[in-house]
């Protein structure tokens, strides 16, 4: 028998830590970030294991609630909502699958996105297509879908015009219209300006063409809006659109589309609270719209539906971002560097937001000025400049939260292939959702002139 | 490698160094191998006693020995051995 070996002590990191008397904080906020050691009830080291890292996380269940809750602040104050997934902020299909269920319709913004609606089974009548390019041929299966047109600009509004006369159906259209609503800084790209006349020009046009059904008026006045008023405003300016209508050509308008932009709990950088502390809460957001559609010359009982696109607020919290620690360095000035495996290129919203990342085990309360580097052989890969983080060491796991927005659309394959993205349904069982690319996945794309073969 | 003689060691892992007014906290393990080092000992000897004492493999010690006194460097805690 071998002799009992003497039980060890558990290792820890030597750390020295210089006190900094620094401006002193009223709030205490703590500096250690709590370890998220399971998500919906899967541990993260099992289910790194069991697919690989880096590794996309999604919450069905999160999805579902959330959606609920938004859906519930809107309806419960206002006779006609309806919520249209935008495809732009997560596309994968399971996500989209989960919002159409929920009673979502699709919000596109190309030619692209609106065939991914269709093949997801949406009906052509509940796609509401945006974005200020849509081609001839985009438009024409948007008409003869009866698809919601959502018209850009004029030359936009020619073309349709110049289909209408050529098809049989008639187009199904709304304008975009922006606005001041005293935010800076102003969105005016999209649609047609309200304080310049313009939005009226683009009315009168469509009105005397008698061409067109003028089902509605669409705004999207920006993105991670963190106040309602901007809201009440632009609901204010669109309702006052729909009035004129009423008055001088008594044609009434049967939606008004609120578009997106609703804040996440992120916190973004440079912001001095942390997002979950100052974003609006949903009904925030619904009492700001409602409230000004309420007071408008709107008859209660021929109010238009209130149509609603926000993306990022839904799906934000759903997502999160598990992987491993690769390496820990000190920096020229000593201050400690570690290195992830999942980079800028997969985690495109670090470039404008200070993520919530943390260990995925308790591993020490110790913490050290750290900056977060991907594994990118670029320097802005760079996941967070400064963060008291605790000591990893290679291996160690690690889980960015809410990420559920814009990464799995706007990620890149950039050095490195795009992972696995698995979605947890509701009963805890994991499923693959977007297998992780592979050599073969790109180099099915490409072609080798016959002389370099 | 050396301590400086003048750096204050507390019990309970604060250091003060009297030259430039500093004052740092260590985690236990920092703690010990700063003790260790004002002993007297050399590298091979405290890595040696870590060794026995904790769960750690030696290649793993090595590399946070070697950050850890890197930083003393940094903060000017320590001096380089006479030869050096």
């Amino acid at each position: 028998m071998k002799d009992k070996k003497m039980e060890k002590i558990p290792f820890e990191r030597p750390l020295i830590q210089k006190i900094n008397a620094g401006l002193p904080s009223k709030y205490g906020m703590i500096r250690r970030p709590e370890p998220i050691e399971d998500i919906e009830g899967i541990s993260v080291e099992s289910l790194l294991n069991e697919y690989g890292s880096p590794l996309f996380i999604l919450s069905e269940k999160m999805l579902r609630k959330t959606y609920q809750e938004a859906y519930r602040a809107f309806s419960s104050r206002y006779p006609k909502v309806q919520f249209a997934w935008s495809y732009k902020t997560n596309y994968l299909n399971a996500v989209c699958k989960i919002f159409h269920q929920e009673g979502s319709w699709a919000e596109v913004v190309s030619g692209f996105e609106y065939e991914k609606a269709l093949a997801n089974g949406v009906p052509g009548s509940k796609i509401i297509f945006n974005g200020p390019f849509k081609s001839r041929e985009d438009l024409k299966k948007a008409v003869e879908n009866d698809s919601l047109i959502h018209i850009d600009h004029f030359d936009e509004l020619y073309e349709l015009l110049d289909l209408a006369e050529n098809l049989e159906k008639r187009p199904k259209a709304a304008i975009r219209v922006n606005m001041d609503t005293g935010i800076y800084p102003q969105w005016d790209r999209f649609g047609f300006n309200y304080e310049n006349g313009e939005a009226w020009d683009a009315l009168n046009r469509i009105m005397i063409s008698k061409q067109i059904d003028l089902l509605g008026l669409h705004t999207h006045i920006g993105t991670y809006m963190m106040t309602v008023q901007a809201y009440e405003k632009a609901a204010m300016k669109l309702a006052d659109l729909a009035i004129g209508l009423e008055r001088k050509y008594k044609h009434t308008i049967k939606y008004i589309d609120m578009g997106g932009g609703f804040a996440s709990k992120n916190t973004l950088k440079g912001a001095y609270y942390p997002g979950s502390d100052t974003a609006p809460s949903f009904d925030d957001f619904a009492e700001a719209i409602v409230s000004a559609l309420m007071k408008s010359e709107f008859k209660p009982d021929h109010l238009p539906l209130l149509i609603l696109e926000t993306g990022r607020a839904l799906v934000d919290d759903a997502g999160w971002l598990a992987g491993r620690v690769v390496a820990n360095k000190r920096l020229a000035d000593g201050r400690r560097a570690t290195i992830i495996d999942a980079g800028v290129n997969l985690l495109f919203t670090s470039f404008w937001y200070d993520h919530d990342i943390r260990p995925a085990k308790q591993l020490s309360d110790q913490t050290e000025d750290t900056t977060i580097y991907g594994p990118l052989c670029m320097n802005i890969d760079i996941i967070r400049d400064h963060i008291q983080f605790p000591l990893l060491k290679k291996g160690d796991p690690y889980v960015i939260r809410r990420v559920g927005a814009y990464n799995n659309t706007q990620w890149l394959q950039f050095i490195t292939l795009r992972p696995r993205v698995v979605l947890i349904d509701p009963k805890g069982k994991s499923h693959i959702i977007r297998d992780g690319e592979t050599l073969e996945t790109l180099n099915r794309c490409e072609h080798l002139p016959e002389h370099l073969n | 490698m050396k301590l400086k003689k003048n750096i204050a060691i507390s019990e309970t892992g604060f250091v003060f160094d009297p030259t430039t007014g500093d004052s740092y906290t260590l985690n236990p393990v920092g703690m010990e191998i700063l003790s260790l080092l004002k002993e007297g000992l050399e590298l091979e000897a405290i890595s040696a006693r870590i060794l026995e004492k904790y769960d750690v493999e030696k290649g793993v010690l090595e590399r946070y020995l070697y950050d850890f006194l890197g930083l003393l460097k940094q903060y000017q805690l320590v001096e380089e051995d006479d030869e050096n």
